[in-house]
């Protein structure tokens, strides 16, 4: 028996980045736009996909969500009447903390990707693994509410560095909370260089007028002919 | 956290370049940037590795620093804290230079000797 030294130089989620490629592949076929949306749990993404689905004329959506137990999510979404589909990862380690690509791949077949122009996959709610795994979207959108204070670009760079669209949610709660906006805006330009951002409310409903042109622009535009 | 899957996907890394045999080491560069944590990787990899070609395996992982780069002056720095702008001129247009990987370097197998002019 002897031992034998043989390199690799394999980029570690080389496997997750070969079925991200095929999914997007097949979103492509299909001519949708797919946002994954990222944020800690309870910052709002169902609230906020609620609030923002509801009065987009003109784009057919569909939602998948990503949970590690419960069809809660589901239900809700389902009240707008788009086509849904809840991916539980419970399986795993007492379940896992992230969707990859692989469960994406899993999901697809149940939704009507043909007939749809712009699917958002709402993740499972953590401010680090989702960052480290691709699916095979166009675009990383995470949801950042006021609540969960001001040094949060600071603590998770993998997350807020991953993202196209930073959205800062829960704005209607900043009479009350101890949490400075500028500084918050100055740590993630720390973190991220002028990344895109908007302000909303999922609760009141201020800002997602902005929200709903920037996902009308998403999927016309990656709609349009190349 | 996601020590877990990326502990798995180590695992799975070094079991298709091992043909088979056992792996009783196997060298991983994390970036910085990953967030890798060593001690969680190192916990999951005792459980991850049972059973598998790896068991038993040495985990050799190595952190490599953040280095950024700036487009514009073309200073370069190590990263301490997450201040993406240029500490020389202020810029924002700057590249990664080191920090951002996450791979298996090598594995090491251990091979049955051949047996060569046997009686």
């Amino acid at each position: 028996m002897h031992r034998k030294h043989v390199k690799v130089l394999e980029d570690v989620l080389d496997a997750n980045g070969t079925i991200a490629a095929a999914n997007r592949s097949d979103f492509d076929r299909a001519g949708v736009t797919v946002v994954n949306l990222m944020s800690a749990p309870g910052a709002g993404k169902t609230t906020l996909l609620e609030r923002t689905l509801r009065g987009l004329e003109g784009v057919r959506v569909g939602v998948l969500e990503g949970d590690v137990q419960s069809t809660l999510d589901a239900d809700r979404i389902a009240h707008l009447h788009v086509p849904v589909i809840q991916i539980n990862t419970d399986p795993g380690f007492g379940g896992e903390c992230h969707l990859d690509a692989n469960m994406v791949r899993s999901a697809l077949p149940s939704l009507p990707l043909e007939q749809l122009d712009l699917l958002v996959i709402e993740n499972v709610g953590n401010l680090v693994c989702p960052a480290e795994f691709r699916i095979g979207e166009d675009h990383r959108v995470m949801v950042s509410s006021v609540a969960e204070g001001e040094d949060k670009p600071l603590k998770y760079p993998l997350m807020f560095r991953a993202c196209d669209l930073v959205i800062i949610n829960k704005i209607d709660l900043l009479p009350h909370l101890d949490f400075d906006l500028d500084r918050y805006l100055s740590n993630l330009d720390a973190v991220h260089p002028g990344v895109e951002r908007l302000l909303v409310s999922a609760k009141t409903g201020e800002g997602t007028d902005d929200l709903r042109d920037w996902l009308l622009r998403s999927a016309t535009r990656e709609a349009a002919p190349a | 956290m996601h020590e877990l899957s990326i502990a798995s996907a180590i695992v799975a890394t070094a079991e298709k370049h091992a043909g088979g045999s056992a792996v009783s080491a196997v060298s991983v560069r994390a970036g910085r940037l990953r967030q890798v944590v060593p001690e969680s990787l190192e916990f999951y990899w005792g459980i991850v590795t049972r059973g598998t070609v790896c068991d038993g395996a040495r985990l050799e992982l190595e952190v490599v620093p953040a280095v950024l780069a700036c487009a514009d002056c073309g200073h370069e720095w190590a990263l301490g804290e997450p201040n993406f702008r240029c500490p020389a001129c202020g810029e924002t247009d700057v590249a990664v230079v080191s920090g951002q990987q996450l791979e298996v370097e090598s594995i090491e197998i251990e091979e049955e000797e051949a047996c060569i002019g046997s009686m």
